[in-house]
């Protein structure tokens, strides 16, 4: 032990210095800085099925260990009419910073309707998905602070699904988990919806065994999972909780649910 | 430079079942992005009980041969094997006596109580705080991957098969999502009067 | 050898100076409260532990012993309130047997708040200290750098200030054991549910000058429901490359034994001149 200290320089200083070093002397020129982002916390998730695509997000708003409200929605129809987005087709989800998400969402919604004003149709999810992208992208040096997904059904009504990055990236997906509990989402729905890692009993031995093929889910299956994804992690992360809300789009249109979950 | 704990990667877990535990990790050696090793096993057995060690490799291998040295010791001045209970507060105090200069080390212990016959898992932080857990532990690079399969996938009073398993399922989706970890796994059933270890094929990417 | 080992202090602190952080140690984020009554005093705390946003674990216990009627209330670093606390009772039993006297709340404070001092706020633990000695029923607080309080009423950690919320608007003087059981437990559950440092159960313990109780998970407010699917996977579904089954008898040896390769073979193959 003694030769421990007995090592140590003369000068009474060890011979490295901390990196971090005071950014100005008390009377000096001070730098005033000004971050305009803020973590809202949640998580999102979506999962497309054959015929219909689920999105779901609880409705917990944080900013550090507090809760700013207990119901704040993180699902929104896009270019419906009137408050409640009657006959809406498509849905976004916004996790993040929820400034950025809401106004991202107001300027989606304000695109697809004038779509609709101007051609006559109504907006495919494809053009509307690439119109995000383009938003996203549109603010790359001052960007929505958010992570993206877009759910609604495609031209030949199959489930459609893509994913962004705060700056416009995209892919669509069968299924994807936004936020702050997408790393412990993601996982359990490769598993779960992919079945990946998974195999055939008896199929062979070892490196012979046959992989257990992924098949199109049905829907109330796919509503289990999503329930037990966020149950879990409620339990597991501080920042998800209170409510979920979830959006299921089949060719009936939009049905959102809201279901409670724990509020510690 | 990123954390002591995020330099070499590495997962482990540890799991309850009906009368027995199981413990897991995965093979993976790297350094940062580099992978060095694919077969760097992260569990250590100590007679009846298993302590897997995730973190800056260093001190994984260093804490585990301070244990071997400790447990061997433990083995000659008692004339009896270690208890998973005492070894948790052997492994909390040694930790804690490094209060200011800590193993990057987050350990997890599983074995069953030959005395009591039940099963006991625990784990650590790298300070020596104990977490008493009835139903799971995780460490490493991909916990958080981990807290999210285990919580979904676990379920009480799992058979030794059934929660191989689980365990297993638990692991390699964990790891797939993540980086620093992966590259095949070990899988250790504890059973009363018996251990079985496994080789789990996993992505090599 | 008593006492730290700081023997890899100097790796970690030149690690710390090339920018690597601190390891991120298990912090009971959490809601403690106490409050004195009639004829006694009443503890309370959360069973959250978490490691950054992830909860660690959900049924821990912050409510420690220090002697029969003296018991601690623990926040802030985990590992630091587990063992301060199991120190400072290892020292106050071995001074209560040198007095031939009960120990005495003051005594635990003074003792707690020396060796916080001493160690400059390094020791992370924040504590609540509660319990009835010959000269009453007492309740402090000591913070890491060792300063303390005398109060009727504390609460410390994240949770702190939901739970002061409730004391401030609740308590009363005189308030009888039951009345001073519901609103410690009142204010964790604020802290429970408005904090999300806090979580899970209650955990509480009444004191009074001839019994102790502690009352673990005095209140479940969160337990989780039942899950809407079955996860368990027919047996065979994960792909084994190879395995071994060992018997107890085989554990039992005193020394490992690792096969190595011919050391002869092993050396030639290492000798690059070859």
């Amino acid at each position: 032990m003694g030769s421990v200290f007995a090592a140590a320089p003369l000068d009474n200083s060890l011979s490295y210095s901390f990196s971090q070093a005071p950014n100005a002397a008390a009377s000096g020129i001070r730098e005033h800085s000004f971050y305009p982002y803020t973590d809202n916390g949640g998580s999102t998730l979506g999962i497309s099925g054959a015929d219909f695509t689920i999105l779901a997000g609880d409705t917990r708003s944080t900013s550090g260990y507090n809760i700013n409200t207990r119901y704040a929605p993180k699902l929104f129809k896009i270019g419906g009419e009137g408050p409640e987005g009657t006959g809406a087709r498509i849905v976004l989800s916004v996790v993040g910073f929820a400034a950025d998400g809401d106004a991202l969402k107001e300027r989606l919604d304000t695109i697809v309707k004038m779509y609709k004003y101007q051609h006559g149709k109504p907006m495919s999810v494809a053009a509307c998905a690439q119109r995000l992208s383009h938003i996203l992208y549109n603010k790359r040096f001052f960007p929505y602070y958010v992570h993206a997904i877009l759910g609604g059904l495609d031209e030949e009504g199959k489930g459609a699904l893509y994913s962004y990055d705060p700056v416009g990236s995209y892919e669509r997906e069968q299924c994807r988990a936004a936020g702050a509990a997408a790393s412990l989402i993601m996982p359990f729905l490769d598993n779960q919806v992919n079945f990946k890692n998974q195999y055939i009993p008896g199929s062979g031995e070892g490196h012979a065994l046959e992989q257990r093929v992924p098949a199109p889910l049905p829907q109330k299956v796919v509503e289990e999972l999503v329930v037990d994804s966020f149950t879990s992690s409620t339990e597991r992360h501080i920042e998800v909780g209170d409510g979920l809300q979830m959006m299921i789009i089949t060719k009936e249109g939009v049905r959102e649910t809201y279901t409670e979950l724990k509020r510690d | 430079m990123s954390s002591p704990f995020a330099i070499n990667g590495g997962a482990c877990v540890a799991m309850v079942g009906k009368d027995c535990v199981a413990i897991a990790c995965d093979l993976r050696l790297g350094l940062q992005a580099l992978t060095v090793s694919n077969n760097f096993p992260k569990i250590f057995p100590f007679g009846d009980v298993y302590l897997g060690l995730t973190g800056l490799a260093t001190d994984v291998s260093t804490v585990s041969e301070l244990f071997r040295y400790k447990v061997n010791m433990y083995r000659l001045r008692e004339e009896r094997q270690i208890s998973p209970q005492t070894m948790a507060n052997l492994v909390s105090s040694s930790l804690y006596e490094k209060r200011f200069g800590p193993y990057f080390v987050s350990p997890v212990i599983a074995g069953i109580n030959h005395t009591t016959g039940r099963p006991f898992i625990c784990g650590f932080d790298s300070i020596g705080c104990i977490d008493f857990a009835k139903d799971f532990i995780v460490s490493g690079t991909a916990s958080d991957q981990l807290f999210g399969t285990c919580e979904g996938l676990w379920e009480p009073d799992l058979a030794p098969d059934d929660l191989f398993e689980t365990i297993s399922q638990a692991l390699l989706n964990a790891v797939d999502r993540d980086a620093l970890s992966g590259w095949g796994a070990h899988v250790y059933i504890i059973e009363k009067d018996k251990v079985t270890k496994r080789l789990l094929k996993g992505r090599q990417d | 050898m008593p006492g730290f080992d700081f023997s890899n202090h100097n790796r970690n602190a030149a690690l710390h100076a090339q920018g690597v952080p601190l390891p991120k140690a298990t912090s009971t984020g959490t809601t403690i409260v106490g409050c004195i009554y009639d004829g006694g005093v009443v503890i309370a705390a959360d069973t959250r532990a978490t490691s950054g946003p992830i909860v660690a674990d959900k049924n821990c216990e912050k409510l420690h012993y220090i002697s029969p009627h003296i018991w601690c209330a623990g926040a802030g670093t985990a590992a630091d309130t587990e063992f301060t606390t199991a120190l400072i009772s290892s020292n106050l039993e071995l001074h209560a047997l040198s007095t031939g006297r009960k120990p005495r709340v003051v005594t635990v404070m003074t003792m707690l708040k020396q060796h916080l001092f001493r160690y400059q706020g390094h020791i992370g633990a924040y504590l609540v200290v509660a319990g009835c000695d010959p000269t009453g029923s007492h309740l402090f607080t000591v913070h890491a750098h060792g300063s303390t309080d005398k109060l009727p009423y504390v609460t410390m950690g994240s949770g702190s200030l939901a739970a002061m919320s409730v004391f401030e608007t609740q308590w009363k003087s005189g308030m009888s054991r039951d009345e001073a059981v519901k609103l410690t437990s009142d204010a964790i559950l604020a802290g429970i549910f408005n904090d999300l440092g806090s979580g899970s159960n209650v955990d509480v313990c009444v004191i009074t000058q001839d019994k102790t109780t502690l009352m673990r998970n005095y209140i479940t407010p969160n337990t989780r429901e039942h899950k809407q699917r079955n996860y368990r996977f027919p047996r065979g579904t994960t792909a084994v490359l190879n395995q071994k089954i060992i018997t107890r008898a085989e554990i039992s040896k005193y020394v490992t034994v690792h096969e190595v390769e011919d050391v002869a073979a092993a050396a030639e193959k290492m000798d690059v001149d070859q």
